[in-house]
């Protein structure tokens, strides 16, 4: 083996020193296991909470807006005409004209994945005395079943049967145990305009949410128009998945200039859930950062320490015609050896971790926690654990580089 | 026949700005001619010292100009001194500063590594042929840590010789020594002087070993005053 000899000097160092290098590495792999665990665990329940979400909103959802009336002359100059107007909504209706065209021009897009039409019908939902009002959602069956993957909520039934029931309904569970409904049991819906009508129920579902569940139902879209009394262009959403739930706000913007209706992305329509998202992100990401600044200090400690007990070979070194430049390698070297080996332990140390959390059972529909093997992470893991350590040994290398060896010998 | 100048000093000052400001060096200058080896006497404080500091090139703080065989030094980057160190001076302290975690053999071959001029194989055969020279060839593999001071300052001056400097320079190589071993590190000096025409350039205050040099420098107050 031929080692140049500058790496051979700080290898040398380091394992006539392996006491402190081990410490000084078991603080990166301290640091770089826990930076990853804790920004994994981050990933995963976000994906977690997400996925749950997805499964009641679209990416993006098409509808329309309530507009305002307007006054029928402008004000022309300030101070000049003084215009009163009382504003009230005024649509006539809430459908979408010429849907067909819109869904059509949708499709043709690239990042689209799936593209289904909706009318939301509020509802009751009555049994003998018991009744509970709640939103229907009047859907085409299968492409709901794409989007919302509302297969692998249901508890009893098939989402194929509305098909070929046409007065089939999905409840949530919430809604079943409240009005002692079993499945294939009829049920007995009215409209808000007053249309009353008797549904089989063709499953029971039960989503993340136990709100959703007490109020939301699944019909055919015919069911839900002739709930509204309406025609069959009648929809009142129009929504949308596309590759990257992430991409919406950029694509809600992009629609939102092709159409009079409002166009909404999901992280919108979320506020109060992105907001808890940033706050998790910030509070983990600060966290975990501030250990792996710890790990640096201690790399840091161990070069600065093995600096100043080295003096006088760094005095000899740079008397024998090693420059500056030269003992920063040799500094550098040894954080470098250290940091790889602490990263490298550390990601082995973050593999565990994550493998005994993603065995805790937490119940709920997701069962175990949500945490899993986020390849970036790692990636990014490595590059900053090496990184950081390198930052922290150069600081005390430039240190010793400037040593004047005169000042040495002369004690 | 005339000699070839090795090193040269043109009117060399040195002010000391710690505690008070005080001239350390006042217009020293002379000559080192090649296989001479000389000695810098002096008393305690006589600026005997920073005089070596100033000639090995590592203290660049001062008036004047030096010159190593036919290059002017003054004035050169910090990279381009250490070079010049390495490829050209070669040193002997008074506490030995050998590298303690390594072997005598990789001490004396870390200059010549570093020089990089040689396969890692023909260094190695070159500092063992250097500790064979000084009689220590059987303590190669030894660490440096666990040799004796007189062993010590002998591995310091293999080191020293490693890279073929056209100088070696000392600081009280002996001062750390007892009679013997200080016998033993003259008589090697001598011998590197006369034999292989090394030049040798020693501060010491030991009187005796400066007698068996070829030319004694003395300095007084900073000032150069006796060159014979």
């Amino acid at each position: 083996m031929k080692l140049n000899v500058n790496s051979e000097i700080a290898y040398t160092h380091l394992i006539t020193r392996k006491k402190q290098t081990i410490i000084a590495a078991l603080g990166v792999t301290v640091g770089i296991g826990i930076f990853i665990f804790m920004i994994s665990l981050v990933v995963g329940f976000n994906r977690y909470s997400d996925e749950a979400l997805f499964k009641a909103e679209p990416h993006i959802r098409i509808y329309q807006d309530d507009t305002l009336s307007r006054p029928l002359i402008k004000q022309i100059k300030p101070n000049y005409t003084t215009v009163i107007i009382n504003p009230k909504i005024a649509n006539l209706s809430n459908t979408l004209i010429n849907p067909e065209k819109i869904i059509a021009d949708l499709k043709k897009q690239d990042d689209i994945v799936t593209v289904t039409p909706q009318v939301s019908v509020n509802i009751f939902y009555n049994n003998g005395i018991s009744q509970i009002n709640g939103e229907a959602s009047g859907v085409n069956i299968l492409e709901a079943n794409d989007m919302f993957n509302i297969e692998s909520t249901m508890l009893a039934g098939d989402v194929r049967n509305l098909l070929s029931t046409s007065n089939g309904i999905l409840i949530g569970v919430g809604i079943a145990e409240k009005l002692n409904i079993q499945l294939y049991d009829n049920i007995n819906i009215t409209s808000s305009i007053g249309v009353v009508k008797m549904m089989k129920v063709e499953g029971i579902f039960k989503t993340a949410n136990s709100n959703i569940d007490l109020t939301k139902s699944y019909i055919n879209l015919a069911m839900s128009q002739q709930l509204m009394k309406k025609s069959s262009s009648y929809l009142t959403d129009i929504l949308v998945n596309i590759e990257d739930p992430n991409e919406a706000p950029k694509f809600s913007k992009k629609l939102q200039s092709s159409t009079i209706y409002k166009v909404e992305d999901w992280q919108a329509a979320n506020e109060q859930s992105m907001s808890n998202k940033k706050t998790r992100q910030v509070m983990f990401g600060s966290i975990s950062l501030a250990i792996l600044l710890v790990a640096a200090f201690g790399i840091y400690n161990i070069i600065n320490m093995t600096i100043k007990e080295k003096l006088n070979d760094i005095a000899i070194l740079k008397a024998t015609g090693f420059s500056g430049k030269d003992v920063i390698n040799i500094f550098l070297k040894e954080s470098l050896i250290m940091g790889i080996i602490g990263t490298s332990f550390g990601l082995l140390m973050a593999a565990g971790l994550i493998k005994f959390v993603s065995g805790i059972y937490i119940g709920g529909d997701r069962e175990y926690f949500p945490i899993g093997y986020e390849s970036p992470i790692f990636f990014i893991g490595a590059i900053l654990g090496v990184l950081i350590t390198l930052g922290a040994g150069y600081i005390p290398a430039i240190g010793a580089a400037k040593i004047d060896p005169i000042e040495i010998f002369r004690k | 026949m005339e000699k070839k100048i090795i090193l040269q000093t043109k009117k060399i000052g040195k002010y000391f700005y710690q505690p008070v400001k005080f001239k350390a060096l006042d217009d020293v200058s002379f000559k080192v001619f090649e296989s001479e080896f000389i000695t810098l006497i002096g008393k305690s404080g006589s600026g005997k010292s920073t005089l070596l500091y100033i000639l090995s090139t590592m203290d660049t703080d001062y008036e004047g100009e030096l010159f190593i065989g036919n290059e002017k030094i003054t004035g050169q980057k910090p990279n381009y001194l250490a070079a010049i160190r390495n490829k050209n001076i070669g040193f002997v302290f008074q506490f030995h500063y050998l590298l303690p975690e390594f072997s005598c053999l990789k001490n004396v071959m870390i200059p010549a590594l570093k020089l990089g001029k040689y396969s890692h194989q023909e260094i190695e055969e070159q500092a063992y042929q250097k500790l064979e020279l000084l009689g220590i060839r059987d303590q190669a593999l030894k660490p440096a840590s666990k040799l004796s001071g007189g062993q010590q300052q002998r591995v310091a001056i293999a080191r020293a010789l490693i890279n073929q400097p056209k100088i070696i320079m000392c600081d009280e190589p002996t001062g750390n020594l007892d009679s013997k071993n200080t016998g033993i590190v003259l008589e090697t000096f001598q011998q590197l002087s006369s034999e292989f025409g090394q030049t040798i350039i020693a501060v010491t205050h030991d009187n005796d070993f400066a007698k068996a040099s070829n030319r004694i420098i003395e300095l007084a107050d900073g000032k150069l005053i006796n060159n014979t």
